[in-house]
């Protein structure tokens, strides 16, 4: 159909739309953590952790939220018992 | 020592081996000894786009498995002495490779030649790691259209990941009328969001679907407007500045006119 608003020069081309869409969709599959990269995440996270306290590793939870303009990481570490021969360096 | 680079985008039919085939055409061109290499295993087509396809006799796969040596399976281009082809597998599969054979393969290659081009397949698995492997650089190929600037961005974080930090942008199939009116992402857009360096654009023309027939790359024809672009990218490949085109279609008055009277 014939487009007044674009004769008025009210409408834009649809490259801008393309530019809109593209800039949002690459901010999310950027942040986007593929499963072993969260996995290896989890792991560092432990063995740094280990070294102070004792950990369930079975209760430790690592995910990833996002939402349209910002991702978290959401831990939950569940803490057995602090070292006792964890000191500051 | 010579170079290797890998030519991909993630997306396929954007123009990865027409890409291929032309800037190493436009290197042979300017002196340097290139070594093509087709890494689509399966699906073998850079021979049809050089006119080498009657001339395959081992393949990719022949040379990793070491039923023949790299210089008895490439093809030696007649056009151009310095210009050499290594076909893929057609009815292999591209499983028949490790990414560890692969970078040995490139590395004997890039003793003997300025240039390893690797044309990658589409897709980013097994064979897309296959063709990163032994590259020291890579060229990034685009359309101006949203899902293959997607699929490009994926494939720039994947390349970072296997530590290519050279990585040149072309854009392909531009059409500057479109962009003019607005209705086509334009190269400072492409450029912006996916922030690498531009290497070159090339412009949509008719003569890539000719040369393709022919099995002439559009490269050795200084006439043509994609032929021009190829030529472009691979003297900035070679280290000299060059500056960029400001591509516009032919159909203004003027050119119009030119053509009636053919003087272009």
């Amino acid at each position: 159909m014939f487009d007044l608003r674009r004769l008025w020069g009210g409408n834009r081309g649809s490259k801008e739309q393309a530019k809109e869409r593209l800039q949002l969709i690459l901010i999310h599959d950027r942040s986007s953590l593929s499963p072993e990269l969260l996995d290896l995440i989890k792991k560092r996270i432990l063995d740094v952790l280990t070294e102070f306290v004792e950990i369930d590793e079975q209760g430790l939870v690592v995910d990833l939220e996002q939402t349209d303009d910002a991702s978290a990481l959401i831990t939950s570490i569940p803490i057995k018992a602090v070292r006792r021969n964890a000191r500051l360096p | 020592m010579g170079k290797a680079i890998v030519v991909t985008s993630g997306k396929g039919g954007v123009g990865k081996t027409t890409t291929t085939a032309n800037i190493g055409a436009g290197l042979a061109v300017l002196g340097h000894k290139v070594a093509l290499v087709d890494a689509d295993i399966g699906l073998r087509n850079l021979d049809l786009f050089m006119g080498l396809e009657n001339r395959v006799v081992y393949h990719l796969v022949d040379v990793i498995e070491g039923r023949a040596s790299w210089k008895k399976a490439i093809i030696r281009d007649k056009r151009m002495e310095n210009l050499v082809l290594l076909p893929s597998a057609q009815a292999r599969d591209k499983d028949s490779v490790t990414p560890r054979q692969m970078k040995q393969l490139i590395n004997e290659l890039k003793e003997e030649f300025d240039f390893v081009l690797l044309d990658c397949p589409a897709g980013i698995e097994g064979g897309f790691k296959n063709a990163v492997a032994g590259a020291d650089q890579a060229i990034v190929v685009v359309n101006p259209e949203i899902s293959s600037v997607r699929d490009a961005d994926r494939v720039i974080g994947l390349l970072e990941a296997e530590e290519i930090k050279e990585i040149g942008l072309v854009v392909n199939r531009l059409k500057p009328n479109m962009v003019k009116r607005g209705e086509m992402l334009a190269i400072k857009d492409i450029v912006d969001l996916l922030a690498v360096n531009l290497l070159g654009i090339v412009p949509e023309d008719e003569g890539i679907v000719i040369s393709s027939n022919k099995g002439e790359p559009i490269a050795f024809n200084h006439a043509a407007k994609a032929g021009l672009a190829f030529q472009n990218i691979s003297r900035r490949l070679s280290g000299e500045e060059v500056p960029f085109v400001e591509w516009q279609d032919d159909d203004t008055f003027f050119s119009r006119l030119k053509k009636l009277f053919g003087i272009e």
